[in-house]
């Protein structure tokens, strides 16, 4: 009896310990991330690569609204768009023709700019081996609960994708990229979009688990841009992204929706080309993947259930701790740039030209008038 | 015909001892200067390192009060008993108390004092009491067969157990998960690393209603800082504060005229982090994780704030933390202040409740807190540092288990690298510190075993250091893939024109040796 007794009061234990536990820990197991981190690479310059800047742009955007902030996300540029001499509209980066969406904005903070997008930058900000002077901003400091979006665009081919016009990554080092990451344990998750012509070729090598990866064209096609602004002159988008900003337009941070749907972004008949996605090394099934899981930034909370009771009193902070006021140091030498009164210079008697001049002046006069009119000096 | 048979020699000769030079000077000088430069590494030694196995031993002293054992079993159990206990004391606390004079016992040991049945020292339901320092209390029945597992059991709560290790080799092998306790555990608390950066920042939203005055410094001194000194072996912590007016949460909380409060339920939080998360300043320097403890005072409008749970209950703290970021705490300020009151209102914050919370929240984040104690266990409460010494032993142990196994994993993912890819240029430095991270980590799991916790501790520290050191250098970059076709592509045009030509000299030698020797053979024929 007192086993059955035993038994049947640890059997209601367990339950009621399974209950709290699943009720504190139930929101953990929906995905294994605690946060989020974005890589947003623009890989092309030139005034008429106007719309890798836009996409790039674009995504940023959404990714922000979703709710990652500034310090995780690392922005490369690789041209300056906004401030370009032939931008008709000064401090803007359109996304739609007839300008409706301003994707520069006021608030845009750029990690990476012009000729600092090279492929050693990128590959050191993958896998962590940047010089111990870069500052947090420009470091992409993930841990292993961390889910991670990388989405490249620019011009690409057949295995590799071009950056600045000068130097190229193959899919074989992004796929080695991306082990070494995997093996420092430097994400939980990651989402690979690329949107460039043949974009899935580039993925075709991954082989580290937990990638996912989607791509714009396959191999022997070509991504098209969208359409071009008569105003501006050049093509605002490419047509991969367009359709994928409109989509990530649609979802706020508390949405459902998930993979699936992002598959299905653009089909043949907007894009030309057909997109394609890899999930074969992806652990959890793309259908229960929120889109807010790689996109936004939720984050999991816990109550705080207990707390300790502090009863010593607080020492007052010894009159050591003088507070110091600090000020700024002058940053520009205002007063040298501007010009100012010059100050009084002590007399020096005349230098070598004056003084050349004065005796030249001299021997002439005395040359053509003579010499008696020396006694008049002395 | 003397002639061309001289000039003939001559040119087999020249040809011969071109082809001689580009052979046996030629390719290796090439060779020589287009390898690159790798230092010598440890290989042997790393492999080993993969099929690590880890032992730990912590000492624990036993010792039996009088009257726990009779005369017989005390010559059976070859353990020390002691004199004097203080059996009369009123709580388990007073003799805890007093049984530190006794002695001072090392980091990661152990001292049970086992104590008759019939003692009343502990209340009944109670069996074993756990100190505030490496002590534990056990009464135990007559019978000495209960004796081990019971201990056992106290070193499975005090110092470390199956579950925990396993989920601090969690870098190492990846098991599948044990309950989902330890899950939102390993999730919760920050990874090992060699500093944090702990922030308190002041939100107040409305400066026109109240001017917020808190003492932080005297706080930190007086509440955190004990704490984070008795946990300098594990991290460097650093310390800042600000105060950010105008802040918002990016949440609107409801009315609840019950209460005639205002109410911010369990799923709303998980978006309040995000919008004031940007306007929180880092350190730039310093690439260390970052614990945000914020203290949000809600306007004037919509106080009182509180949080509600699942259960649409008020939460007591009224405060709630992220894993791996930190915590935020909710505090109302309308009780200080009348309907008649002049704005600005001079508000001080009292430090010793908010503190509370946040060192509570604190214990969480860095990992100290462990599941609830099994039945029968009564844990001291916590002292005024915040930490029991054998928290921090239990923190150490599994800190240390952490630190080889990702220094290991570190070391041998970078051999293998290193190994697959020839291209990459090994600098000297690296080896030392590779070199350095493998006779660390081998001393570390030596001292491990040993039981001495400390240098365990120390050891893996300095592991973990060299280990990452190595493998972040800079240099190690392998932008050198030169697929084999390129590698063509660029030498033809460099050695093929000079190779022609004494290819097909020493071709043409070869077949003049050849029909000498034919027409010798045919002669003596």
């Amino acid at each position: 009896i007192y086993l059955f007794t035993y038994f049947f009061f640890l059997l209601l234990y367990i339950a009621f310990m399974l209950f709290i536990v699943f009720d504190n820990a139930g929101q953990f197991f929906s995905s294994g991330h605690t946060n989020n981190w974005a890589v947003l690479v623009c890989t092309s310059r030139f005034w008429f690569n106007y719309r890798h800047v836009a996409n790039t742009l674009s995504v940023y955007r959404s990714v922000k609204r979703l709710g990652i902030p500034d310090s995780h996300i690392v922005l490369m540029l690789a041209d300056d768009m906004a401030c370009n001499h032939r931008n008709p509209k000064p401090a803007t980066v359109f996304s739609h023709k007839n300008m409706e969406l301003n994707v520069y904005g006021d608030d845009v903070e750029v990690d990476y700019r012009g000729y600092e997008v090279t492929v050693e930058n990128f590959l050191r900000v993958l896998t962590g081996r940047l010089p111990p002077s870069t500052p947090r901003s420009k470091r992409l400091l993930s841990d292993d609960r961390s889910n991670i979006l990388i989405y490249l665009t620019g011009h690409g081919g057949n295995g590799f994708l071009k950056f600045q016009d000068s130097e190229e990554i193959s899919n074989v080092e992004l796929a080695d990229a991306f082990e070494q990451m995997w093996q420092k344990r430097r994400y939980n998750e990651l989402l690979f979009i690329i949107d460039t012509c043949q974009g899935a070729s580039m993925y075709e090598r991954f082989y580290s688990p937990n990638l996912m990866a989607l791509a714009s064209s396959q191999v022997g096609e070509d991504s098209l841009s969208h359409q071009p602004d008569l105003a501006i002159g050049v093509h605002l988008m490419d047509r991969y992204t367009f359709y994928l900003l409109e989509f990530l337009e649609d979802i706020h941070p508390a949405s459902k929706t998930n993979m699936n749907d992002l598959f299905k972004v653009c089909p043949k008949s907007q894009c030309v080309s057909t997109p394609g996605h890899r999930t074969d090394l992806f652990l959890r099934d793309p259908g229960s993947v929120l889109i807010t899981d790689f996109f936004g930034s939720v984050r999991k909370v816990e109550i705080t259930m207990e707390t300790i009771n502090l009863t010593d009193p607080i020492n007052p902070v010894n009159g050591e701790l003088q507070i110091r006021k600090y000020s700024y140091v002058d940053q520009l030498p205002v007063s040298e740039i501007i010009h100012q009164k010059p100050k009084q210079k002590d007399w020096h008697p005349p230098d070598g030209f004056i003084l050349g001049l004065w005796t030249l002046i001299l021997l002439v006069f005395f040359k053509l008038y003579g010499m008696k009119h020396l006694k008049h000096i002395f | 015909m003397a002639t061309t048979e001289v000039e003939r020699r001559r040119g087999q000769l020249a040809a011969l001892s071109i082809a001689a030079v580009v052979i046996i000077v030629g390719v290796p000088l090439w060779w020589r200067t287009t390898e690159t430069y790798r230092a010598w590494l440890p290989v042997n030694q790393i492999n080993e390192l993969a099929n690590l196995q880890l032992q730990l031993s912590a000492d624990v002293e036993v010792v039996f009060a009088r009257g726990t054992v009779t005369p017989e079993q005390q010559k059976k159990v070859p353990t020390q008993v002691v004199i004097s206990l203080c059996l009369f004391c009123s709580s388990p606390l007073e003799a805890d108390l007093s049984l530190h004079t006794l002695s001072e016992s090392p980091c990661g040991s152990l001292v049970v004092y086992v104590i008759p049945e019939s003692s009343t020292l502990l209340p009944e339901d109670v069996d074993v009491y756990i100190g505030q320092r490496r002590t534990a209390l056990l009464r135990i029945e007559q019978l000495l067969a209960h004796l081990e597992p019971r201990i056992k059991q106290v070193l499975q709560v005090m110092s470390f157990s199956h579950t925990d290790i396993t989920a601090a080799l969690s870098d190492r092998v990846r098991l599948s998960p044990g309950n989902k306790e330890s899950i939102a555990d390993s999730m919760r608390a920050f990874k090992s690393s060699p500093g944090y950066e702990i922030t308190f920042s002041l939100l107040n939203p409305d400066p026109k209603s109240h001017r917020v005055h808190w003492d932080i410094e005297g706080a930190v001194q007086t509440y955190i800082q004990p704490l984070l000194t008795k946990l300098a072996p594990l991290a460097n912590f650093s310390i800042d504060s600000q105060t950010l007016y105008y802040a918002m949460l990016g949440v609107n909380p409801r009315y609840d005229s019950s209460r005639s409060a205002y109410t911010l339920n369990s799923d709303s939080l998980a978006h309040v982090i995000n919008p004031v998360e940007a306007r929180l300043g880092s350190n730039a320097a310093s690439s260390n994780p970052v614990l945000n403890f914020l203290l949000y005072v809600p306007d004037a409008h919509h106080s009182p704030l509180h949080i509600h749970d699942h259960k649409k209950q008020e939460v007591l703290s009224n405060a709630f933390h992220s894993p791996r970021w930190g915590g935020i705490m909710v505090y109302n300020v309308n009780g200080f202040y009348g309907p008649e009151a002049v704005f600005p209102v001079d508000i001080n914050i009292n430090m010793a409740k908010v503190m509370g919370v946040f060192l509570a929240q604190l214990r969480l984040l860095l990992g100290v807190q462990s599941s609830a104690p099994p039945p029968g266990f009564l844990v001291a409460p916590c002292s005024s540092t915040g930490l029991a010494d054998w928290e921090l032993d239990r923190l150490m142990w599994s800190r240390t288990v952490e630190n080889v196994a990702t220094a290991t994993t570190t070391i041998t993912s970078l051999a293998q690298l290193l190994d697959q890819i020839g291209n990459i240029v090994i600098n000297d430095n690296i080896a030392q510190q590779v070199s350095s991270a493998v006779t660390s980590l081998q001393l570390a799991v030596a001292e491990l075993e040993a039981g001495n916790l400390g240098f365990a501790l120390q050891y893996s520290k300095e592991a973990i250091l060299a280990s990452e050191r190595a493998f972040f250098d800079p240099s190690l970059l392998h932008l050198l893939y030169f697929p084999d076709d390129q590698k063509f592509a660029i030498y033809i045009p460099l050695f093929l024109p000079m190779c022609v030509p004494i290819l097909l000299s020493l071709l043409k030698i070869v077949s003049e040796a050849r029909q000498k020797r034919r027409e010798r053979q045919a002669k003596k024929d």
